[in-house]
């Protein structure tokens, strides 16, 4: 394979410093002198700004410079010969700080002699350690602690003070300096002197900083735009550059015509407008450089900075070719590790396979099926890289063609490795390695149990899809990013997947006390959820639901733990039978139990997530038996109940009227470091707050006790107890800020109530439950807090993204090194363990080792 | 049996050795099991180590910044008795990972010796600590606008309640005010200013100015509150000062914290500064029932305090601390960092991720890591 010669080169390091005006013109390929850009045929002027020596944009013409075609041709610099010479306004500070510490005579460093020897290695150290601008600081400091009036400690000159006007003009003593003047100050500056400022003398001479030479980037960093009207349009920076080279072409006139100097200086002047804005679009002292439209020139800086600029939006920003996105829908009938692909989309995504003599035959049959028909193949490319797209006319040609050494793509085939991903990304398990299913209907799919390391639901989501192109891509995607090697979470060190919702009510009704089904029931339950071995189901005439809970069980498992029933709160698992327990979310739950925890440990990732997908197909096929819904009457109260409610209303409010009239008599005791209205305040949110307590216990007694709305409650699947409370009972106090309502009109919160009425109902207290319905007034203080909700959101996403953005920045380059410590980029030391212990979270059982496991292991032989 | 576990103290943590050993005695375990017990350990923590060029400083990053946007965001927690707000959920995240020298409420928690931490004596003791001010005693302010004099009368009981005389007032107000002649008279101090003829205006921004005066207490220190915490009474604060505080008899200092990191910092130095660190951003997020592993936080604490000094993670701090010029122009002011690095010559060794995604190149971390040599002959 001798044509696939490819040096790959690595880049080392990148060295950063400032071109001086020889090594500019050196670099350039042309010299523009006319502003002019094209002739009357449209063909660019030579000398001009879009002179085809600096590369091309337009097809068909070659650059005369490295003799390349567009797309080619990288493009060249060019150069202009400035009339006179412009200050360079990002460095107008550094200039400043120059004139104004060396010497207007001798431009040597405005220190004694014997005080830069003196420190010279400990300033040039500081630099080394800290960075220059720490070293500039301390120079600036030696420089005012050392007291020499205002003569030159070397030539005895009399100093003027220096001052800048923004942002380019200089003044000394109310003088002004000339660009020409401060360049020639800045030449005299030694090598020696600059280097103490920092600036590195092998790269960097002061007196480039005063531009005499301006380099033009190439046109392909400027491409202009042909309109449908086949108009040009150019780009913003070919347009400022147009009026630098005519202002520097009126420039040079003037001065060899010999004009007054007024005209020259103004014209001067206009010339470093232009540069100035040129270089930055955004001082803060000029008006910024505008197009006919009136918008702002968009110019060198506003083009690197910011999101959208060139660092962030394009160099860390990266694109990728073979994906898709599309909306996403639940399949539980998947694998956890499993995405199902619409087939419009495995036909036009591809995986490239290189044909050998072995495979020739299999390979062969995807491109005589074509593009069209599934599955096929777009592509077949040949060694040298050229690639051939087959249509239904050239699969023929296609085929005979196809031998050894060439490559091709073909379409997506069940158990390709494909990377999903949902955005925002937030962490690792943003992004996880699925195989592919080919399905049919125009939706990706995804078992709803990794909904929740995606963060994904499916009113509308959408979602893309990655299909890695290189066997290494492949592989390292199998292995490190595969949904089952993502089930522990790094971040709390417990299984980030596991059942939902409906999965749960499913497995929480078939393992409550006294759920029973006969074995043909049993076998044909476990039978649909994949189960084809039902030697541990027990051979009676009617089983459990814990005992078919137990087949799915591993034989050897053992486990005790928590659950969040009352009734049972333990849950015993001894040698793969639930002896004790219901399953419900504390113990299938994701980020919750330590079951799913213990069964990775003991029996691997790829047995836990097999054993997670049949739990959850038991929960929902259970629940498609037996039937589950919701229903209005689930939030029926007993007439008693209703009775005890108003009644305890009337109590509460009563005790609040007390209070009040307590507050009004002065008699109420004010709580330490408190007024007494903030006492009334709190002692009624405390009065009130327990009635809503009180109301959610009525409400959990007398509703119909097991109605599916209270299952899926108490299971943990959906909802808790206080919504049903505030659809049963009452909705309770509306807080804002932690406080009750009290903002609005003068002293009161709506115009329904009397001034200064505390009463539970004027501040925002809801004593009708969703059903019922509520008042108006109660409607406006619940939008009020809905919305002071919907804003606390909006503002913090924003807050939380940026936290997140910086942390990811300064914590990006920590790893851990071969001797177990943590250490940045450059090899500092940040931890000498990482945690303190060199544990690996995800590795971890919640974050520590499980001693009680491993002491009933040792126990156990 | 003790010194099976004591073969194993410099391959396991303390707490896994205490922990360890009760659950050998709960289950009465022999020598032999529990050397036993103790291999099943170690070689547990040896499966559980981190891999090497694992990138756990991203890991730590997403670990803090997921649950960010689960946060809310204006809550304000309650201390103790329903008494001082402080600022928590995300905005106090921010502010402690942004280093900020002036944090938005401090606080301190001060843990009392015996017999004050029974409740001694608590009611003066918190009093005396309180940072007072004249306004705090003064009953009365008069303006007398011909002689150009401010007449305040004081409040006895109040002087009394924070141990105070008359003349250590007069004294204090004194010291405070020296561009003004201070006199006393029974239960009025006369302030008298040097220059004649001034304004309604001035003498009464003068005025003003007086009732700030600080007569006594601990500066900074601008409410105090006493509580019963576990069956112990302790002085909660708002407003901070260690510096102060730590030195005096009645305060157990190895207990009394404060949640303003810089003044940690400043008072006991940077090591306390980093768990301080560790201690309020896990404060926050399990107060808003998050669930985040300490070794992420620890991790971003040490990279804030490596070098000695508390910064914060923004372009002023950690990450203008980097080696790299491509990895600070990627965060922010990028032209700033590009030009700086051409004025001194800087060379960039790529060492770090973002230079070599900018460049399409292996990034040096995890499987990036590995190379492959070969000889040639």
């Amino acid at each position: 394979m001798d044509e696939e010669l490819h040096v790959h080169k690595k880049v080392g390091s990148i060295g950063f410093g400032m071109m001086s005006p020889k090594l500019l013109k050196q670099l350039a390929a042309a010299k523009i002198v006319t502003p002019e850009l094209y002739d009357k045929e449209g063909y660019p002027v030579d000398g001009g700004l879009m002179d085809i020596r600096l590369g091309v944009i337009d097809p068909g013409l070659r650059c005369k410079t490295c003799g390349s075609k567009l797309k080619e041709c990288i493009g060249h610099f060019g150069y202009i010969a400035l009339a006179r010479p412009v200050i360079h306004i990002s460095f107008a500070s550094v200039i400043l700080t120059l004139l104004r510490t060396t010497c207007r005579e001798c431009s040597r460093l405005l220190l004694p002699k014997a005080k830069i020897d003196a420190n010279k290695n400990k300033l040039l150290q500081l630099g080394a350690d800290k960075g220059p601008e720490a070293q500039r600081k301390r120079l600036k400091e030696m420089l005012t602690g050392a007291k020499i009036g205002n003569k030159c400690p070397h030539c005895k000159a009399r100093q003027q003070k220096i001052t800048i006007e923004k942002p380019t003009t200089y003044l000394e003593n109310e003088k002004r300096l000339s660009p020409i003047e401060i360049r020639n100050r800045l030449e005299k500056i030694s090598d020696d002197d600059a280097h103490l400022y920092g600036l590195n003398p092998k790269t960097v001479r002061p007196e480039w900083m005063i531009l005499t030479i301006l380099p033009i980037p190439p046109v392909t960093m400027r491409p202009s735009i042909t309109l449908e009207t086949g108009e040009r349009s150019e780009d913003d920076l070919t347009h400022k550059l147009g009026d630098i080279v005519r202002i520097n072409q009126r420039l040079f006139e003037n001065i060899n015509a010999g004009a007054p100097e007024i005209i020259v200086e103004d014209l001067w002047d206009l010339l470093q407008y232009h540069v100035t804005t040129f270089f930055d679009n955004a001082v803060a002292q000029l008006p910024p450089a505008r197009h006919r439209s009136g918008q702002p020139l968009k110019t060198l800086t506003e083009r690197i900075k910011s999101k959208e600029g060139r660092i962030r939006h394009n160099l860390a920003g990266k694109r990728t070719n073979f994906s898709a996105r599309t909306v996403i829908s639940p399949d539980p009938m998947l694998d956890m590790n499993e995405v199902g692909v619409p087939r419009v989309m495995a036909e036009k995504l591809s995986v490239p396979e290189r044909v050998t003599e072995w495979n020739m035959e299999y390979l062969k049959k995807f491109v005589e099926n074509g593009p069209k028909k599934y599955p096929g193949a777009n592509y077949i490319v040949r060694p040298d890289g050229r690639k051939k797209k087959i249509t239904e006319e050239t699969i023929e040609q296609s085929l005979e063609e196809l031998q050894p050494g060439y490559l091709v793509e073909r379409h997506l085939l069940d158990g390709d490795i494909a990377i999903f991903n949902r955005q925002p990304s937030l962490h690792r398990m943003s992004m996880m390695c699925h195989k592919i299913r080919v399905l049919p209907y125009k939706t990706l799919r995804l078992n709803p149990a990794v909904c929740f390391p995606y963060n994904a639901d499916f009113d509308g989501d959408e979602m893309n899809l990655h299909i890695p192109q290189t066997e290494e891509a492949r592989s390292e995607a199998e292995i490190l990013m595969m949904v089952q090697t993502q089930l522990i979470s790094p971040r709390y060190g417990l299984s980030v997947i596991g059942c939902i919702q409906d999965a749960i009510s499913g497995n929480y009704l078939l393992t409550i006390e006294g759920s029973e089904m006969s074995r043909i029931e049993a076998i044909d339950l476990l039978a649909a959820v994949g189960i084809d071995d039902f030697s541990k189901l027990p051979k009676k005439e009617t089983v459990t639901g814990k005992e078919v809970f137990s087949v799915l069980l591993p034989n050897e498992f053992s486990f005790v733990g928590k659950t969040r029933s009352s009734d049972e709160p333990e849950l015993i698992i001894e040698k793969g039978k639930l002896l004790k327990g219901v399953m419900d979310k504390a113990n299938l739950g994701e980020g919750s139990g330590f079951m799913l925890r213990n069964l990775h440990k003991r029996y691997g990732a790829d047995e836990t997530i097999s054993l997670i997908g049949k739990f959850f197909r038991l929960g929902t096929m259970m629940l498609m038996r037996r039937g589950f819904t919701t229903t209005v009457s689930d939030t029926d109260l007993t007439e008693e109940a209703r009775q005890e409610i108003q009644d305890l209303f009337k109590k509460t409010e009563d005790s609040v009227q007390d209070l009040i009239k307590q507050f009004e008599d002065g008699t109420l005791e004010a709580f330490p470091g408190r007024s007494a209205k903030e006492t009334l305040e709190l002692k009624i949110m405390e009065l009130l707050n327990n009635a809503r307590n009180e109301t959610g216990l009525i409400v959990e007694r007398s509703v119909p006790q097991h109605s599916h709305t209270m299952v899926m409650a108490q299971s943990g699947a959906r909802g808790g107890l206080l919504n049903l409370a505030q659809m049963a009972g009452a909705v309770g106090q509306q807080a804002l800020r932690g406080k009750r309502i009290d903002k609005g009109y003068k002293d009161r919160t709506l115009s329904h109530f009397r001034r200064g009425d505390f009463s539970p109902d004027a501040r925002g207290f809801i004593k009708n439950s969703f059903k019922s319905g509520l008042s108006p007034s109660e409607f406006f203080f619940q939008s009020v807090v809905g919305r002071d909700a919907l804003m606390d959101t909006a503002l913090r996403t924003p807050k939380s993204g940026y936290l997140y953005r910086r942390l990811a920045n300064a914590l990006q380059d920590m790893k851990v090194d071969h001797d177990g410590s943590v250490r940045d980029a450059s090899g500092k030391i940040v931890q000498f363990a990482y945690g303190e212990d060199g544990i690996d979270v995800s590795k971890s059982e919640g974050g520590k080792i499980n001693i009680s496991r491993v002491a009933s292991g040792v126990r156990n032989g | 049996m003790a010194d099976v576990f004591g073969q194993f103290k410099d391959s396991l943590p303390e707490s896994v050795i205490a922990d360890a050993k009760d659950a050998a005695t709960k289950e009465k375990m022999t020598d032999s099991q529990a050397k036993k017990l103790m291999e099943a350990l170690l070689d547990e923590q040896n499966k559980m180590r981190v891999a090497p060029g694992e990138c756990v400083g991203l890991i730590s990053a997403e670990s803090i910044g997921e649950p960010g946007t689960q946060m809310t965001l204006n809550t304000f927690h309650f201390a103790g008795v329903a008494e001082m707000n402080i600022t928590m959920g995300l905005p106090r995240i921010i502010e402690i990972l942004d280093g900020q020298k002036k944090i938005a409420t401090p606080m301190m928690e001060i843990y009392l010796h015996k017999p004050y931490s029974e409740g001694k004596d608590i009611k003066k003791l918190a009093l005396r600590i309180k940072e007072s001010k004249l306004d705090d005693v003064a009953r009365e302010y008069s303006i007398n606008l011909t002689e150009s004099t401010i007449d305040v009368s004081i409040d006895q009981t109040q002087i009394e309640a924070l141990g105070m005389t008359m003349g250590d007032l007069v004294k204090a107000v004194k010291k405070e005010n020296k561009s003004l002649t201070v006199s006393s008279e029974g239960e009025t101090i006369t302030f008298k200013t040097k220059t004649k003829d001034d304004t309604f205006n001035e003498i009464y921004k003068l005025k003003e100015k007086l009732r700030e005066t600080y007569i006594g207490g601990i500066k900074g220190i601008s409410q105090v509150l006493p509580v019963k915490r576990n069956e112990e009474f302790m002085i909660v604060t708002a407003g901070s000062n260690l510096k102060k505080i730590l030195p005096m008899e009645e305060v157990d200092s190895e207990r009394t914290f404060s949640n303003d990191i810089y003044e940690i910092e400043n008072v006991l130095g940077i090591e306390a500064a980093r768990q301080a660190i560790v201690n309020e951003v896990y404060k926050v997020i399990e107060s808003q029932g998050l669930n985040v592993d300490i070794r992420h936080l620890m991790l971003v604490a040490d990279t804030m305090t490596a070098d000695g000094n508390f910064k914060g993670i923004t372009r002023y701090g950690v990450v203008s601390g980097k080696a790299s010029v491509l990895a600070r122009a990627s965060f922010e002011t990028p032209i700033k960092h590009i030009l700086n690095a051409a004025l001194y010559g800087e060379e960039d060794s790529l060492t770090s991720v973002i230079e070599n995604v900018m460049l399409n190149q292996p990034v040096p971390v995890g499987t990036g890591l590995p190379k492959l040599q070969m000889k040639t002959k």
